[in-house]
């Protein structure tokens, strides 16, 4: 198909979206990352049945944490879609990195960044 | 089990703002199959603290760490080595839990991760619903295997309240009245003659009305 998708998202396979957890999406703003976003089957047609109403939960979940703590929730969403729609695929990624971008650095990337410089300026 | 609710983090945040060095102390029992105080949550909230102080610019050390239960000893005794390198605990414990390691670290400040909300039942997926409430002196023999003390709010021992409508308690639509579920087990077992005797006055000495209770077993006790 050779659709063309931004450079700048990470894609992390997972067996089925049922797999992921809060944690892994905190981790992932707690190292840096500016937005993430989890693609998961057409809701009804998991193959184990529940693994992307889990997702979209736990995702849901984050996205409530991320707004408590001063991050935005709106950096992290579920999309759904079947594998056999690749173009969709395509224009949700473009249209998570225009969004991230519009939003601008996570604010714990920036605090990490701020606290780098203090301490490279303390040592010199 | 005990069922305990998170916290909301904001208040959390409150609590831990003037410390440095935090604990955050998980229970692998009871809080952990409610999904308020295990594993998984103490990295949640571990992780979702150090985001907000690293945004508020400040660097504070968060640490993470689940024993097997917060209200035995040797349990609790595993982070004795570590305990000098914080100057707070948030424990995710039930209030048991957080009290135990109190009294077990005294010059320890221990700031409760969850509110602790009563002893009872998975009775759906994210549904926990209330069973017991530890009086005592159990009556379930009589009233069929239902809790006419944790399940009905006026805690009656004899038949319904005037305010049963269609099965359901006064205080609202979704709960049940617990006489009604009395008598329909009844039914079922065959046992409603046992409904029309007259339940002798309930000893409540046994209950939280006598103070803080206390178990001893000499027969265990070595």
């Amino acid at each position: 198909m050779r659709l063309k998708i931004p450079t700048n998202f990470r894609i992390v396979r997972l067996p089925c979206t049922g797999k992921i957890d809060i944690i892994h999406i905190l981790r992932a703003f707690e190292k840096g990352a500016d937005g993430l976003y989890v693609v998961g089957c057409m809701e009804g047609d998991c193959h184990f049945n529940q693994g992307n109403y889990r997702a979209r939960k736990r995702v849901e979940q984050a996205a409530k944490i991320l707004d408590q703590v001063g991050v935005g929730g709106e950096r992290v969403k579920m999309y759904n879609l079947s594998s056999g729609e690749g173009p969709l695929f395509a224009q949700y990624s473009i249209e998570m990195v225009n969004k991230i971008k519009e939003m601008g650095p996570s604010p714990v990337r920036l605090a990490k960044q701020k606290m780098a410089k203090q301490k490279k300026v303390t040592a010199a | 089990m005990i069922i305990a609710e998170k916290k909301p983090i904001e208040e959390i945040i409150e609590e831990v703002r003037n410390f440095d060095r935090i604990l955050i102390l998980g229970c692998n029992e009871c809080v952990t199959v409610c999904e308020a105080g295990g594993k998984k949550e103490v990295e949640v909230l571990a992780s979702a603290l150090r985001m907000y102080f690293i945004t508020q610019g400040k660097e504070k050390i968060i640490s993470e760490h689940t024993i097997e239960r917060q209200c035995d000893h040797e349990y609790l005794e595993e982070i004795r080595k570590d305990i000098d390198n914080y100057d707070a605990i948030v424990s995710l414990a039930c209030g048991v839990g957080v009290q135990f390691a109190a009294e077990k670290y005294l010059t320890m400040p221990l700031l409760p991760g969850v509110n602790t909300i009563c002893l009872g039942a998975n009775e759906d997926r994210g549904l926990w619903t209330e069973r017991c409430q530890a009086c005592g002196s159990c009556v379930l023999a009589r009233t069929g295997g239902i809790c006419p003390v944790s399940r009905c709010a006026k805690r009656v021992l004899n038949g319904p309240c005037g305010g049963s409508t269609n099965g359901k308690c006064e205080l609202g639509p979704d709960i049940d009245c617990a006489w009604q579920l009395i008598l329909d087990r009844l039914k079922a077992l065959g046992r409603m003659d046992d409904y029309e005797k007259v339940a002798p006055i309930k000893d409540w000495s046994t209950d939280r009305a006598g103070g803080p209770r206390t178990v001893t077993r000499e027969d265990v006790n070595i």
